[in-house]
């Protein structure tokens, strides 16, 4: 893999910890403006130390711009494998020698994974496609499927179908489809060492048309691809400036045959100092634990949701499995956290 | 080495012995498969471990079910 561009390395960014702790403190929590991509960088280079003070900051900011709420959402693949596309993160490209074969979901078992997803108290139900851009066939799939759940669920239906048309764009929208996610998955400069079969633009493209639309958009990243520390913060300014209103939060699970297979999940410290710099970044997006939080913070995904969360995907992943969605249930009881109501979402 | 099929076989489906891992693929005999084990957990199987060929695996929010061409399906 070709090494990680650097742009501004940590010790250019380092402060005194209570300065720049403080500092966020009174622009994010008082102020609720994010911190920039320089701020951001010095929270991420914080020493273990302040890490405990970073996360209870991130945690008052959620609660102050967002409240106790947490959405809770449920994902499936509609069309699992087969991408043209060559994310290396991804076991679901065609590109790499993946154990995951092609399948489609039929529209009957797209309903009654709407009605699982529900039952969890989820507000949010997402169908992906790993696709490079839908095609007639999968809108046909995805009109037939978001009307009969629409008939049968009361949740919102998201979408994730890759890189749109300004015509998809519109036929979603007109759909009902509530929310639309598409990733910049990591910073603009770190993009051609993760993607090359397209760019990093082409994703922006799309998210300003979803947003230029009047869907919601959601528009997260995958942490831990290679990337360096100041574009990890270069990431998150380039999120803040695009302004979702989600930002999903993976982290990378090294898939067998990909080309990052091979890489270390990222240290729990690391991933929990990640989750706070996002939040502090960007005081009033929700921010929802996605992939990969189960290998790479096993116990710890408590602090995470004290550390700035206030969304989760519950159950199963698009073709990994998570925890079983009592097990996440029980955690935000634990945690005095209550459900968004869907009247909340609308 | 891991389960077979650690979720119950569909109604005519045949339980086959594991012959292969159902993660990496490789025979359940040979090496260690105790990484796979664990990956396991938190992944559905991706071989048959009767016969080795790739499974059709669909995930959904509360579950999976996986298809071999040959031995059935199963869920979990």
């Amino acid at each position: 893999m070709t090494p990680p561009v650097t742009t501004t390395s940590p010790a250019e960014a380092a402060t005194d910890p209570a300065e720049l702790l403080a500092a966020a403190r009174q622009q994010a929590l008082v102020e609720g403006r994010g911190l920039d991509e320089r701020q951001v960088l010095a929270v991420l280079s914080l020493p273990d130390e302040a890490l405990p003070e970073l996360l209870a900051l991130a945690h008052e900011v959620r609660m102050r711009w967002c409240g106790p709420e947490v959405e809770v959402e449920g994902i499936v693949s509609l069309k699992t494998g087969g991408c043209p596309e060559d994310c290396h993160f991804c076991s679901q490209s065609g590109r790499f020698d993946s154990p995951v074969r092609s399948a489609w979901l039929d529209v009957p078992s797209l309903v009654e994974a709407a009605k699982a997803t529900a039952a969890t108290g989820a507000t949010e139900f997402c169908i992906v496609a790993a696709v490079r851009g839908p095609d007639a066939r999968l809108m046909a799939q995805v009109r037939e499927g978001v009307a009969a759940i629409r008939a049968a669920v009361d949740i919102n239906v998201a979408c994730s179908l890759g890189m749109l048309t300004q015509e998809q764009v519109d036929e979603l929208a007109a759909m009902g489809v509530h929310r639309y996610n598409h990733n910049l998955e990591t910073a603009r400069s770190h993009f051609p060492n993760v993607v090359t079969t397209h760019t990093w633009d082409e994703r922006l493209e799309t998210c300003e048309l979803v947003r230029a639309a009047g869907m919601e958009l959601c528009c997260g990243a995958i942490i831990g691809v290679g990337e360096s520390l100041a574009q990890r913060a270069e990431l998150a300014a380039q999120l803040a400036a695009l302004e979702p209103d989600e930002v999903p939060l993976n982290f990378l699970n090294p898939r067998p045959g990909t080309p990052f297979g091979d890489l270390p999940a990222l240290e729990p410290r690391e991933a929990l100092r990640t989750i706070a710099a996002f939040r502090l970044a960007l005081p009033r997006t929700i921010l929802r634990y996605a992939g990969g939080r189960e290998i790479t913070l096993g116990d710890l995904a408590d602090q995470g949701m004290l550390g700035g969360i206030n969304a989760v995907i519950v159950g199963n992943y698009l073709t990994t499995l998570g925890q079983s969605p009592d097990v996440d249930l029980a955690m935000l009881d634990r945690l005095s956290m209550p459900i968004k109501s869907l009247q909340a979402t609308l | 080495m891991t389960a077979p099929h650690d979720g119950a076989v569909t109604p005519g489906a045949t339980r086959a012995e594991p012959r292969y891992c159902d993660r990496c693929g490789e025979p359940a005999a040979t090496g260690t498969h105790d990484g796979c084990a664990r990956a396991r957990a938190l992944e559905p199987p991706r071989y048959c471990p009767a016969c080795r060929r790739r499974l059709v695996v669909q995930v959904v929010p509360t579950g999976w079910t996986a298809h071999c061409a040959e031995h059935g399906a199963s869920i979990g």
